[in-house]
């Protein structure tokens, strides 16, 4: 329904086509990031990843290879660290993000986020909610639009008679639900998840890795984690990033990337076999 | 010797009691003060002014302070003019408070001649007191807006809200029983001042009123001014007078106070 | 950005009043940042201002001089400069040795403890009600020592005049008759004068140090406290010798801030210090400070004076201005110091 007609549209790039085989027209997001910096810090160099959809994409590697920085370069929430800067580019639906025209605030409302620490606000469970709906100017029913993402983030039938609670009344894994629903309550076109089962027990992280799988059949996800089998039970493709140390500093870069499957049983890159052989044994 | 320390809060509060009771009446809130040899009499009037010009203070200050403050706990470190501002409110808060008069005495009394108006006033006086409440709530504000956890907000900026969207959704909500006590903390120091009112708001014994009407624009009375009017004068109604009204101001100073505690007491365990 | 229209219902990009809004509410904090800094510059500028024509008129003079007479024209503040730093110096002797005591017996919870012991004695220190008592009593000594800090200086003013100055003024007038070859007793109390100010100020400026130090002495880690028992140190041993002197930086910090507040201080001063134009180091003469001079003067000031007065209260600016420097420097270097602790 809403097709927007702002100045700032963009022609699909030329270069949209090549990414590496895969077809264009199943990835939400073409990711390219030739070099990211923090400063003079180099943080991550030559990553391609595309993001598909209705799929999970795990983002696997040793802590300091980039990860999660990756991650956080596909809603452009690295806008808000000082000395950012970029090159390369990240296709949303075919549209560069970071072409100059583009307001960061406007792609977040697209892809959502889902965070390391569970974080609602200090307001009610339906407030939490409803909260991406309030930004959105939304004007239909929200009371159904809430229940609709508390249902699909499995937590309606422990909260339901409790709404206006505090969000921070709830237990670690049901407050992390909680941002789940947030997140999806407005729609968006891809959820990023950095590493939202770190802070919870194994209970509460199997709860989570289920409703992933659920979630891909109406969102495209991607995924950080640093737990190895996590990756293994939810996503379809992966992506393994490893630490460059070689010009002094510590710059991650991806190394391999494909089916799931195929990462672990089969992994091409040394880097790859020694990680995976190291977590599994 | 912390005991001893104590003894002249007891002892202060002791004198307020016994003496200050035995005027208290409902008299004392409606009546006007009492001249040369007159007995009985009240401070209404400075009750009043005490609020109107606290009032006109935290008109000024409060705008003033959270929106500074928001800068501030937005702005990095390296932030020059951040840095700065924050020197500025440090300095201001070190200011004597007679020098907060000064100022107002300068801007408002005789300053604002320039423009047609101007001596002493209401407003004038809550000028000076603004000065002396401006520093208090900016940094206890600044304060409460960085505790706000960085993952809160975070999590707005990832559902797509500006950061205005975001300082008045998520920050200042939560950061808000943090500022509501600086604030009340700030009023109740500004309630007990003296020095800054005494050639700012000077002093009256009447109403706020000129014609009926409410007059910000004239000497107006306060409880603080009228404690030290009275305490030197040699009739034993004044003295009498001085002694109750310090007992109205510090409880209301007090009972500020508490509120102040009491809000950030539900701060903390939000 | 152009998004197909299957892939969203909800998201919409920001409307140009919601960036409008953004842009104003952002622009409104940085004016009032600006605002708290010219504030400061402002105030600083508009008592030089006005204090112009009687700096160009006097010079250094002024700051000398040790008459004050209106109808002679003849101004001078030396007595004033003079009483402000001899009553603060005199409030922070009394405040400084009340204060730190204060502060090391609530940051130690001796009343606390002691009141476990008793109650051990009795062996009800786990009681509901009982065993509650004693933090809740040191609780209680911290929030009475800030109550101290919440009365308005004008109730301290009226209770020197009506409680201090009748309670002293037979002893020192005793100490007078006794002592009176020792400048300090020079003269007799008839009524305000420096000590009831002093000690008073003192009462005033107690808080401070006693908050200050408080929280300095509690930050010093508990690793040096230990470190010193294993030594064999005895409680006070540790006391003064480890822990006092690891907060000293912080202490000393609160007090150069307490005796800032003690210089700009106003009313306990103008109501008890006798408002006396002169130099005297007897303990019981009336004196005079910038600050009360500012007070009792400015209400009826005319032109001519009030650029006299502005004089005056641009040098008790100064003053005060230098002492909250010296005082914030020596607490950050404090804290900075304690950090290789951690």
């Amino acid at each position: 329904m809403n097709v927007h007609h702002s100045t700032n549209s963009l022609e699909t790039p030329e270069s949209r086509g090549a990414q590496s085989g895969v077809k264009p027209v199943e990835n939400v997001i073409d990711c390219d990031i030739q070099e990211l910096y923090y400063g003079t810090f180099k943080a991550v160099r030559d990553t391609r990843i595309p993001i598909e959809k209705n799929a999970i994409t795990a983002f696997i590697g040793p802590s300091g290879c980039g990860k999660s920085t990756v991650l956080r370069c596909l809603n452009r929430m690295n806008d808000l660290v000082r000395g950012f800067r970029f090159q390369g580019h990240v296709l949303f639906l075919g549209q560069d993000i970071y072409a100059p025209a583009v307001d960061p605030v406007e792609v977040r409302r697209h892809i959502g986020m889902v965070f390391q620490q569970p974080n609602p606000f200090a307001m009610s469970i339906y407030k939490n909610v409803a909260y991406g709906l309030k930004l959105n100017g939304y004007k239909g029913n929200r009371d159904e639009l809430v229940e609709q993402a508390l249902r699909r983030a499995a937590l309606w039938d422990e909260v339901k008679d409790k709404l206006h609670k505090s969000g921070l009344s709830l237990s670690g894994g049901q407050q992390q639900r909680l941002c789940i629903a947030r997140a999806i309550a407005t729609e968006p076109a891809v959820l990023l998840m950095d590493e939202p089962c770190s802070a919870l027990d194994p209970i509460a992280t199997r709860k989570i890795e289920e409703l992933m799988l659920q979630l891909k059949e109406r969102y495209s996800i991607a995924i950080v984690t640093h737990n190895l089998q996590q990756a293994g039970r939810v996503a379809d493709k992966t992506g393994f990033l490893y630490v460059d140390t070689s010009q002094g500093g510590r710059t991650g870069y991806l190394v391999e990337f494909g089916e799931t499957e195929r990462i672990f049983k089969d992994p091409q890159e040394a880097h790859t076999k020694e990680y995976i052989r190291g977590e599994f044994s | 010797m912390t005991l001893v320390a104590l003894v002249p809060l007891f002892s202060v509060i002791f004198m307020l009691v016994w003496r200050g009771s035995k005027q208290l009446s409902l008299g004392v809130f409606t009546e006007l003060p009492p001249t040369a040899f007159e007995e009985g009499g009240g401070f209404g009037n400075a009750i009043v002014g005490t609020l109107a010009i606290v009032g006109i203070a935290a008109l000024i200050s409060v705008p003033f302070g959270i929106l500074g403050a928001i800068y501030l706990s937005e702005a990095d470190s390296e932030n020059r003019l951040a840095r700065s501002a924050r020197f500025a409110a440090k300095v201001l808060s070190g200011f004597p408070s007679i020098l907060a008069g000064v100022f107002a005495y300068g801007a408002m009394v005789i300053g604002a001649r320039v423009w047609g108006w101007g001596g002493f006033s209401a407003i004038a006086g809550g000028v000076a007191l603004s000065i002396l409440m401006l520093p208090m709530i900016l940094l206890t504000a600044e304060n409460a807006l960085h505790m706000v956890p960085r993952r809160m907000k975070e999590a707005s900026y990832g559902m797509g809200a500006t950061s205005t969207q975001t300082m008045l959704n998520v920050t200042l909500p939560t950061a808000l029983p943090g500022i509501l006590t600086g604030i009340m903390l700030a009023v109740a120091r500004a309630a007990g001042e003296t020095a800054p009112l005494l050639f700012t708001a000077l002093f009256s014994n009447y109403w706020l009123m000129s014609n009926g009407k409410i007059d910000l624009l004239q000497p107006t009375a306060s409880l603080a001014v009228l404690i030290y009017n009275f305490s030197s004068m040699p009739f034993e109604n004044q003295i009498e007078m001085s002694w109750a009204a310090a007992l109205v101001l510090v409880l209301l100073v007090l009972f500020m106070n508490l509120i102040g505690q009491a809000v950030s007491r539900r701060s903390i365990r939000a | 950005m152009e998004i197909p229209s299957d892939e969203t219902q909800i998201s919409r990009p920001p409307t140009s009043w919601e960036k409008f809004a953004d842009r104003v509410f952002r622009g409104l904090t940085y004016v009032f940042a600006w605002l708290a800094v010219l504030l400061v510059l402002y105030i600083a500028g508009q008592i030089a201002y006005y204090a112009w024509p009687a700096i160009q008129e006097r010079g250094p003079g002024f700051v000398t001089g040790q008459t004050w007479d209106n109808n002679r024209d003849v101004y001078g503040i030396l007595p004033e400069i003079w009483g402000t730093l001899y009553s603060s110096l005199l409030a922070l002797i009394v405040g400084t040795s009340f204060g730190v005591v204060a502060a090391v017996f609530l940051s130690e919870g001796f009343l606390g403890g002691f009141l476990y012991r008793v109650l051990k004695i009795f062996g009800c220190q786990n009681h509901p009600v009982l065993g509650k008592l004693p933090s809740f009593l040191d609780s209680l000594l911290k929030n009475l020592i800030e109550l101290l800090a919440a009365i308005p200086s004008v109730v301290y003013g009226l209770w020197g005049i009506f409680v201090v100055i009748p309670l002293i003024r037979e002893p020192c007038n005793w100490i007078h008759e006794q002592f009176g070859w020792i400048p300090f007793f020079g003269t007799s109390l008839s009524g305000p004068g420096m000590l009831p100010a002093a000690v008073v100020l003192a009462i005033m400026i107690l808080p401070t140090i006693t908050a200050i130090s408080r929280d300095a002495l509690v930050a010093v880690p508990s690793k040096l406290r230990e470190a010193a028992y294993g030594m064999g140190a005895t409680r006070w041993e540790a006391i003064v010798s480890v822990i006092i002197p690891t907060a000293s930086g912080a202490i000393f910090g609160s007090v150069v801030l307490a005796l800032g507040r003690a210089l700009g201080e106003t009313m306990a001063l103008a109501m008890l210090v006798g408002n006396a134009n002169r130099i005297s180091v007897s303990l019981f003469s009336p004196a005079n400070t910038l600050a009360a001079l500012l007070a009792n003067n400015f209400p009826e000031a005319g032109p001519k004076e009030v650029a006299v007065l502005m004089y005056a209260a641009l040098v008790l600016l100064a003053i005060t201005l230098v002492v909250n420097f010296i005082g914030a420097w020596l607490l950050q270097r404090a804290t900075a110091g304690l950090e290789g602790l951690r």
